[in-house]
């Protein structure tokens, strides 16, 4: 039954998806894939703050027992102390009934937590570095390296979730629109401008005076107004790729709207989703940042890296707050900018393999 | 007689890869020679390089026009050398021509700049040059922009803009292929006069052997980057002295076809008074309230009997694509159509439209654009299975799919088809990509395959294997066809009846054989005279 057309039978190496290929590529490029390595390390270090960062040690052996600061509460009596309240493990004075003789105690690597008030510092706050406090403190004793690290935890979780609420807003309304076209389609370029055209900072004033702030309400208020420029992209690829053939086929051959869009459509119009990813999460850290400068963002006492950048401001001296905070935000905007270069060119249809 | 172009040893190469290996033609003062060649066989890359009009390109060898080399000249010499004693006419006149200067100015401009002439002088003989080349109302048409010049027009715009310098030597880069197949016989001849008239070298570069023997004095035939073989066109013509000149001559399509007894049984497909309207802008303030209507199928009558193919023939915008997109369902239409026995209409009321799909399955043009890229030839395959027969388990429908495979000859033993299921269709040729399609249809059993120009996009060779596939096909199931083509030849070998469309409108009608050779309407006149 062999034509004389018949072709050559395949060779043995694996195919690769044009997703895996572009992975490929990607990981070519060694200082997007580095940045990206990096990033992932930090990020997963933030997650163990309170094990990197905390003002109660993780293991106490006290008097034969072994207690666990970390997860459980104990009153100071339990170390000897006079008082029921909670135990102050920086206070020297149980710092050396847990250590002498047989007790032991391990501290986290930075005896800090983000809230921790050292009363028991040397010099007045805020302190330059010093060997306990290794960044120094802010303007009200609290530990700067731990402040840090708990804010970037913040940020990154921050940009997360407002990264993926904002490109599943935005990818369902550009398919709502791109697919569908027509009617549909100029009603909701009418709603987007109209919605477009509200004064974003003035309501999340408005609605941090009206509403307590907090994150969830930042973040459903920023989510309003972040998916319309992915929307405009998503809506363009699939505005261009419901007209190919194989979709075209996939309509022949009985498919439904759904499986269309969920099968062909979608697959093939996510590029400018991925390319997009790490600007839209430098985008989120920055926001979030701008306003926790100027007093709307997150609600006081919450580590925040625009908070630090705002007693910066205020403590022109105290240099150490300002350059720390400034090279925490440059590295963590710049690793996410070295990944999103490197994902466009993997993207890039006109870069050929090789 | 002294060669005008001397060409030796010319390589071409993108990133360390050779595409041209080494080509040695020459073209002598006045003569036309044709370049041949399949796509990618380095045909217009080798001439292109010539004037260094490829980007990226390391070009070696030789190139003397009149004894200057032109690949060892400095870029500022060649820039004299182009558009001068060497001019060049693109595909496709639309992205050739700049659409912001009206064609009178853009003649000039090539005359003010290698003529000196006076821009009123330029003026005037941009009208002059127009009018050589047959376009009515020169005056008129030198203040049209682009877009306002119909595709013939555009390309003769072109050839005046060529001409304006008197070149010694016309490049003609696929000059006909973006026109309608009823202007190329129309702007060949012009080019032939021109040639005639002003005593150039034309070299012409093709894939149409028609065109080839209606034009050129001598052909060079490319392939894979090797010239096999060069000669006379009549010689060659009739005494092939390389396999691959040989091949390219038989792919002329073949006529193998199961000869269906007249009114087989009830028809496959039936439509009567067919009509479909696409909604356009009004201008001015009455497009706010109401849309005006573009009629592109003006009330078809058609009936495919089983095991038949109906054969559309027309020109691009003769609404043949659309009259197919109406009879899958893919479009709303006025006026009946059945499939089988069943209205397309009463069909979607009652909700069987799912069932009537089965039975109507369609090809496309563009083996690139109707794979989707991002699914496996298993996935695109057995698709239709899973709409169609959700029942199937996965190990049935893995072998409907090597199945399917091996009946479109992608796999000679369905034991070994495995190997291509997970491929995906980047790795495919255009040829292999039209197979997949293929079998992407038949996996469900239809009766009526709709062929959109299943093989315009492919190379001659190729065609001739696709078509040959469909035939057997076509035999082997009982399958019927609706075959859209602009192609007569195809239409001749593949088509039992012949239905020809012009603007929207069925003009001629009847048995393929009757209507190819005594065609009744003036315009297929036109249409079986171009094809020979």
């Amino acid at each position: 039954m062999s034509t004389p057309a018949a072709p050559a039978a395949p060779s043995l190496s694996p195919s690769l998806s044009p997703s895996r290929r572009a992975w490929q590529r990607f990981k070519r490029n060694r200082l997007g894939f580095w940045s990206l390595i990096i990033f992932c390390v930090l990020v997963v270090a933030s997650l163990f703050a309170d094990v990197l960062s905390s003002d109660r040690p993780l293991v106490v052996r006290y008097e034969g027992q072994t207690y666990f600061p970390l997860v459980n509460d104990y009153p100071e009596t339990v170390f000897g102390g006079d008082f029921e309240s909670n135990t102050d493990f920086l206070d020297p004075f149980i710092r050396e009934r847990i250590t002498v003789g047989d007790n032991w105690a391990v501290y986290a690597p930075n005896p800090y937590g983000p809230k921790t008030l050292n009363y028991f510092a040397k010099s007045p706050h805020p302190s330059a570095p010093t060997a306990e406090n290794w960044f120094g403190t802010d303007d009200r004793g609290r530990d700067l390296l731990a402040q840090l690290i708990y804010g970037f935890r913040v940020s990154v979780l921050f940009g997360l979730a407002l990264t993926f609420t904002g490109v599943l807003l935005g990818v369902i309304t550009g398919a709502i629109q791109g697919f569908f076209g027509g009617k549909t389609d100029l009603a909701f370029q009418r709603f987007i401008e109209v919605w477009g055209a509200m004064p974003e900072l003035y309501l999340l004033i408005i609605f941090s005076a009206v509403f307590a702030p907090s994150i969830g309400l930042l973040l459903v208020l920023l989510s309003l107004f972040g998916w319309m420029g992915l929307s405009d992209y998503v809506r363009a690829e699939f505005l261009r790729n419901r007209q190919m053939d194989y979709v075209r086929s996939a309509r022949a051959m009985g498919l439904s709207n759904g499986q269309i869009i969920w099968r062909h459509v979608l697959p093939n119009s996510l590029t400018p989703v991925v390319t997009f990813l790490p600007f839209r999460m430098s985008a989120a850290i920055l926001a979030l940042t701008s306003l926790d400068f100027l007093g709307l963002g997150v609600p006081p006492g919450t580590p925040s890296l625009g908070e630090l950048l705002s007693q910066g401001k205020n403590n022109i001296d105290a240099w150490w707050i300002s350059m720390s905070t400034f090279a925490v935000l440059v590295i963590t905007l710049l690793l996410l900018t070295f990944m999103g270069d490197a994902l466009r060119d993997a993207l890039d249809p006109r870069k050929q393999d090789k | 007689m002294r060669a005008l172009l001397e060409v030796r040893n010319l390589r071409v190469g993108f990133g360390g890869q050779d595409v041209v290996h080494g080509i040695d033609f020459e073209i002598a003062a006045g003569e036309r020679l044709a370049l041949v060649g399949e796509s990618g066989s380095g045909k217009s890359v080798s001439a292109l390089s010539l004037l260094r009009l490829v980007q990226n390109a390391d070009v070696s060898g030789s190139a003397l026009l009149e004894g200057r080399d032109l690949l060892q000249m400095s870029e500022r010499q060649l820039r004299g050398v182009r558009g001068d004693e060497v001019a060049v006419i693109f595909q496709e006149p639309m992205t050739a021509l700049n659409p912001l200067y009206t064609v009178g100015a853009q003649i000039g401009e090539v005359l003010q700049l290698k003529k000196g002439l006076t821009p009123r002088q330029a003026q005037a003989a941009s009208v002059e040059l127009l009018a050589s080349t047959g376009i009515p109302e020169p005056a008129r048409r030198a203040q049209a922009y682009p877009h306002q010049l119909s595709g013939g027009q555009r390309q003769r715009a072109m050839i005046a803009m060529a001409l304006a310098s008197a070149p010694k030597l016309l490049l003609a880069d696929e000059p006909t292929t973006a026109l309608d197949v009823s202007l190329r016989g129309q702007i060949l001849d012009l080019l032939s006069d021109l040639q005639r008239q002003h005593g150039m070298a034309v070299l012409l570069i093709t894939h149409d052997l028609n065109l080839v023997r209606r034009f050129a004095s001598r052909i060079a035939v490319m392939e894979r980057g090797r010239l096999v073989e060069t000669g006379d066109v009549a010689r060659v013509f009739t005494d092939p002295q390389h396999a691959y000149t040989a091949k390219l001559l038989a792919s002329k399509p073949e006529r193998d076809l199961a000869e269906v007894p007249p009114v087989a049984g009830e028809p496959v497909l039936s439509a009567r008074g067919l009509q479909v309207s696409y909604p356009v802008p009004v201008p001015g303030l009455r497009g706010w309230f109401k849309k005006g209507e573009f009629v592109a199928v003006q009330g078809a009558d058609l009936d495919i009997a089983p095991g038949q193919t109906l054969g559309v023939i027309g020109e691009s915008g003769s609404g043949k694509s659309t009259l197919a997109l109406a009879v899958l369902g893919l479009l709303p239409f006025q006026g009946s159509l059945q499939v089988a026995g069943t209205d397309w209409h009463a069909a979607r009321r009652s909700g069987q439209a799912k069932a009537l799909r089965q039975r109507i399955q369609v090809v496309f043009q563009d083996p690139f654009s109707s794979l989707s890229p991002r699914l496996t030839v298993e996935q695109i395959v057995g698709e239709g299975l899973l709409v169609h027969q959700p029942h199937c388990t996965a190990d049935e429908r893995r072998g409907r799919v090597i199945a399917a495979l091996a009946d479109v000859g992608l796999v000679d033993d369905p034991g070994q088809g495995s190997g291509w299921l997970q491929r995906y269709p980047h790795e495919f040729s255009g040829g292999q990509r039209q197979r997949l399609a293929i079998a992407r249809a038949l996996i469900v059993n239809p009766e009526l395959l709709v062929l959109d120009e299943p093989t315009s996009a492919l190379d001659v060779t190729v065609q001739k294997q696709v078509l040959a596939l469909l035939q057997r096909l076509q035999r082997e199931r009982g399958l019927s066809y609706l075959f859209i083509t602009h192609d007569v030849n195809v239409i001749r070998a593949m088509a039992h009846e012949v239905l020809v469309m012009k603007d929207g409108a069925v003009i001629e009608r009847g048995a393929v054989e009757q209507v190819l050779a005594a065609p009744q309407h003036p315009y297929t006149r036109t249409l079986v005279q171009a094809a020979v």
